[in-house]
């Protein structure tokens, strides 16, 4: 993968606690397409997410849209066009479906044709408290603030984690349905999604990056899944 | 019965005053994380600016439109200052507790010792309307229109709050701050501006109980702002951190509390009872009574 693309990130090196989690990670997202970043637990990749974000302090560079961003502060970042989808959806328990939308508006007009579009059900309980949603529809409810807005990049961290298998179809062509119009950089363990969105991958081991290339062609070799991932391709 | 109506009234004009500090206090924690030991001195500010103003700023004094005026004049006074020490001195140090706790308990003993340079240790009479001074009667007890006063204004300042929290934009970003904080940047918001508000708003709530305090005590002194502080982040951990109602119902339960067992036990045994109350709420909801904003 080049070193060029709509986010460059190079030299990327994270510690907490002294522990290194992050050890110079390079990569490159394309302006277009969706990006799976992926590797067993623990390898670093919402790491790296957050690290791009500011939400972590790290060093190494990161370019976005040709512009120098690390060390800028993350709601900056954010209003230069990076969405943040977060594992575990994070929405606001104590606030409606309605006041989290509100709270994301970043565009004018906010998109809410889109997202209504998307999720319908995020209509219907616009007044019920996020807090009581399922988990499925907090998922929507957490993609949805970031399709309110005019994005130039998604970073979507493990959208499909811990739902039931007829919502992660669901998110899982939302997210495709994403990808159409905006890059999405995707965290994501489940193969299957991976195959469905398919584009490039960057493969994370021990906080490095150990492969890129193709999805379709990390996918596609039994034995390169298994010694990546540590998993057989049959589990997709 | 006059009896437990007059302990009722002045109990709540006393949970007003309390309220009145612990709510900026909560909200502040609440969002910011941020433990301020000098927000007595902000209830100082506000007694001290609305008595300096009642003399010395044109137009001010201390009855009718001039007192209003000498009160809002020390009111403003608070929230600048708290704006002020969020501004340069807390802002710095967010993430770094211990660092903002020696800063806010250092601002607090040099805000006294300024006061006291100032103006001097002792207490000074506080200006304040012949109407306050008076009694009104109700269910056959007096009850001091001071406190009367002190109840109104907490009734209104907490309709403010709640619509503040409810019904703006800021409020909303308060509100979800409170709960992740991170997660608001993570929308593209700039969070500190909220601690700004959010400082000078508590600020501006603790100035009114100073300026409100000191026409209930009929006086004024420097170390007022630390002894109410006191029991004002017993109200705080009582009512739940970030949580305005919950620093309401804490608020009335310490007042009477403090009142009605000062008054059918020993003197001083309320204060005890106080601490009591804080054990067992905590023990029996560690959160607060109300775990969440508003």
């Amino acid at each position: 993968m080049s070193a060029a693309g709509l986010l460059s990130v190079a030299d990327l090196s994270v510690h907490i606690g002294g522990s290194r989690i992050l050890d110079r990670v390079t990569f490159a997202v394309p302006g277009s397409g969706v990006t799976v970043l992926l590797g067993r637990n623990g390898v670093g990749k919402t790491t790296t997410l957050r690290a791009i974000l500011g939400l972590l302090p790290s060093t190494g560079s990161v370019t976005f849209d040709g512009v120098p961003v690390a060390g800028e502060p993350t709601h900056r970042l954010v209003q230069r066009g990076l969405g943040y989808v977060p594992e575990d959806r994070c929405v606001f328990s104590g606030l409606t479906v309605a006041e989290n939308l509100r709270l994301a508006e970043r565009s004018d007009p906010p998109r809410y044709d889109d997202v209504f579009g998307l999720f319908p059900e995020l209509a219907e309980r616009s007044r019920q408290r996020a807090g009581t949603l399922s988990g499925g529809q907090q998922q929507m409810l957490s993609i949805g603030r970031v399709l309110l807005n005019d994005n130039r990049l998604l970073l979507v961290d493990e959208p499909t984690k811990g739902l039931a298998p007829r919502v992660v179809t669901e998110v899982t062509e939302a997210l495709a349905r994403v990808a159409e119009r905006v890059p999405i950089l995707l965290v994501e363990q489940n193969l299957a999604v991976v195959r469905r969105l398919g584009g490039d991958a960057v493969v994370l081991a021990a906080g490095r990056v150990a492969w890129t290339g193709a999805a379709a062609e990390l996918l596609g070799d039994a034995a390169l899944t298994r010694s990546t991932l540590g998993v057989g391709v049959g589990l997709a | 019965m006059s009896t437990v109506v007059l302990l009722t009234l002045t109990g709540l004009g006393l949970a007003a005053l309390y309220f009145l500090v612990a709510s900026g206090l909560s909200l502040v924690f609440g969002l910011a994380d941020v433990l301020n030991f000098a927000h007595g001195l902000f209830l100082s500010v506000g007694a001290y600016g609305t008595w300096w103003a009642a003399a010395n700023l044109a137009g001010a004094g201390d009855s009718g439109g001039g007192f209003v005026l000498a009160v809002a004049f020390g009111v403003l006074a608070g929230a600048v200052a708290a704006a002020v020490v969020e501004l340069v001195l807390i802002r710095p140090l967010y993430r770094r507790t211990i660092e903002q706790v020696l800063v806010t308990v250092g601002l607090s003993l040099a805000g006294v010792a300024l006061l006291q340079a100032a103006w001097g240790a002792d207490a000074r009479t506080f200006p304040r309307p012949q109407w306050t001074r008076e009694a009104t009667p109700i269910a056959g007890a007096g009850v001091p229109n001071a406190g009367l006063l002190l109840i109104a204004a907490a009734v209104v300042v907490l309709g403010g709050l709640l619509a503040l929290l409810r019904f703006t934009r800021i409020g909303l970003v308060i509100r979800a701050g409170v709960e992740n904080r991170e997660m608001v940047t993570a929308l593209g918001i700039d969070v500190r501006r909220a601690f700004t508000v959010v400082f000078a708003v508590g600020g501006a709530a603790a100035a009114l109980a100073g300026a409100l305090g000191g026409v209930y005590f009929g006086a004024v002194s420097p170390g007022q702002g630390g002894s109410l502080l006191i029991y004002a982040f017993i109200v705080v951990v009582i009512g739940g951190m970030g949580s305005v109602v919950g620093s309401a119902y804490a608020a009335v339960a310490v007042g009477l509390v403090q009142q009605f067992v000062n008054y059918y036990g020993a003197s001083g045994l309320g204060d005890v009872c106080v601490v009591a109350l804080l054990a067992i709420v905590l023990l029996i909801r560690p959160r607060g009574l109300v775990g969440r904003l508003a």
